[in-house]
């Protein structure tokens, strides 16, 4: 009895000029968020200058796509591209930004989706323009200080 | 601020409320402004203010037969109005106007010339919408797991809010929902977005308020029992709220109500009555917490322990709230006309004595606010 999902009625991302890197980004399988060269804070969402400071001295980065589950919900009403009931959540990066994203390759339960438990990136292609990063639980047996 | 200067004169909702299926979203306008205008002994011909939200003030004010030379049509949710009263109390006391009619309405529910709405902006629909976000449910809940994890909130806790303002919906005729619930009943309701059930979600239903204001040196010439306005806040946040900065309070919340406060020159212990928009359980605890009258984290317990409820030393949405009222969309309307009743003495759940009464709605999730202070008492 599980209504139709049709993976094609996700609604996608059309990307203004301000934010079209994110998105060449996500295609390259590579998370890209901005950082103010004047204060330093990374900030999201993309937006050409430093909401801290208004600097438009501004740089993009490569992030590691690390980070842990800031907090969640979980939809149990019916959604036409996505299967209930998913969770719909915040990941707090280790570069201190927040973005909403879907927690997959994890059970879609409150047992199973610890606030603070740590998550990586991966990639999804949705379309030959749109990837979209979503989050799944870290695959790393610790989490090491990296001092290389 | 040299005092109050603004004075509600007229104030009413929709002749019924609920499942309106033969009135279209205008006409409801329509309705809830000609029983203001009754109220107040007024007619469109005394009005020089518009203000509405929702549906654009042009089409409201012509469809009203009205000749406004000031207008408003601020619209960042269902505190839209909570603003509306503070643009009209600064556009009088300026002299652009000086009688001003404010008009809320929604076919919410059985949608009948609902005007079209856009929940998303631009950014919400490359950040937000991709993944699975379909409304207000599946949104403005999303702060509260963290809270939680932050102030030790309990699903229980937060489920009683819904309980308490069952309690007093059974005193109010007019409420959707009256037989009363228990803290099982709402855990045992069904799931909507973990982790809210049911029964900690709001209404969807038809219906519209209007309120006229007026310079508060004008009000002993109505018919109706002055409702001054003592003071006012307001702010806006953020159109996505994954993006808010922190997720166990509001900042807008924290601006408008600071600011009403002040501007009202009130504090805590003057507040008979208190209104906080409820379109979900947990915005009643961010508000309290948010206003001041409880710390971070313990606005659980102070509802639990029962202050806001009847017979309680703060009286909380005593009409009943989103939660069991009724709710068509935009709710701060009906937040503010239960204030003013409140002030009137004429609310079903009356508190005896009330003397000052504060409204504190949301717009958005947890995108704006506003707050206005009402007093029965002249400056």
């Amino acid at each position: 009895m599980t209504p139709t999902v049709d993976r094609t009625k996700r609604p996608l991302p059309r990307p203004t000029p301000e934010t079209q890197h994110f998105w060449d980004g996500t295609r390259n399988g590579q998370l890209l968020i901005q950082r103010c060269d004047a204060c330093g804070d990374a900030y999201f969402p993309p937006r050409p200058f430093c909401p801290a400071c208004s600097s438009q001295d501004v740089s993009v980065e490569q992030v590691s796509g690390r980070g842990t589950l800031y907090s969640y919900l979980i939809n149990h009403t019916r959604h036409p591209g996505i299967a209930s009931p998913y969770a719909i959540a915040v990941v707090e990066l280790d570069v201190g930004v927040r973005m909403m994203s879907n927690i997959v390759n994890c059970e879609q339960t409150p047992e199973a989706l610890v606030i603070d438990m740590p998550v990586e990136v991966v990639f999804e292609a949705f379309s030959d323009e749109i990837t979209l990063a979503f989050f799944q639980p870290s695959t790393a047996d610790v989490e090491t200080a990296v001092q290389s | 601020m040299s005092g109050p200067t603004l004075a509600v004169v007229g104030a009413a909702e929709t002749t019924q409320m609920g499942v309106i299926t033969d009135t279209s979203e205008l006409q409801l306008h329509a309705d809830a402004a000609f029983n203001a205008l009754a109220d107040a002994g007024l007619t469109i011909k005394d009005i020089d203010g518009f203000a509405t939200a929702g549906e654009r003030p042009t089409d409201v004010a012509h469809y009203l037969g009205l000749e406004p030379r000031w207008v408003d049509g601020t619209s960042v949710g269902g505190c839209s109005f909570m603003i509306h009263v503070r643009h009209a109390a600064a556009a009088i006391a300026a002299g652009l106007c000086t009688t001003v009619l404010i008009t809320h309405a929604e076919s919410g529910k059985s949608r009948v010339g609902k005007a079209p709405q856009a929940f998303t902006s631009a950014l919400s629909g490359q950040f937000e919408r991709p993944f699975g976000v379909t409304g207000p449910p599946t949104m403005f809940g999303l702060p509260v797991l963290r809270h939680m994890q932050d102030t030790g909130l309990t699903h229980e806790q937060m489920a009683n809010v819904a309980v308490v303002q069952r309690e007093w919906a059974g005193m109010n005729p007019r409420a959707t929902f009256r037989d009363p619930i228990t803290v099982e009943d709402v855990l045992s309701s069904r799931m909507i977005a973990y982790p809210f059930h049911l029964l900690e979600c709001c209404l969807v239903t038809d219906g519209g308020g209007a309120l006229i204001v007026t310079s508060a040196d004008r009000a002993k010439d109505f018919p109706t029992t002055p409702v001054y306005v003592l003071g006012h806040g307001e702010s806006v946040e953020t159109p996505m709220v994954s993006q808010m900065k922190n997720f166990s309070s509001s900042q807008a919340f924290r601006i408008a109500g600071a600011d009403a406060f002040a501007s009202a020159e009130i504090t805590h212990a003057d507040v008979d009555h208190l209104m906080v928009y409820d379109a979900f359980a947990h915005l009643p605890l961010y508000g309290l917490e948010d206003l001041g009258f409880c710390g971070r984290g313990e606005a659980g317990d102070f509802v639990w322990e029962r202050n806001t409820a009847p017979g309680g030393s703060l009286p909380m949405n005593t009409n009943g709230g989103g939660l069991s009222y009724m709710h068509s969309g935009m709710y701060g309307m009906y937040a503010m006309q239960e204030s003013v009743r409140q002030m009137r003495g004429t609310a079903p759940a009356q508190i005896d004595g009330a003397e000052v009464s504060v409204s504190l709605g949301v717009g958005g999730m947890f995108g704006a606010s506003g707050c206005v202070v009402f007093s029965n008492v002249a400056p």
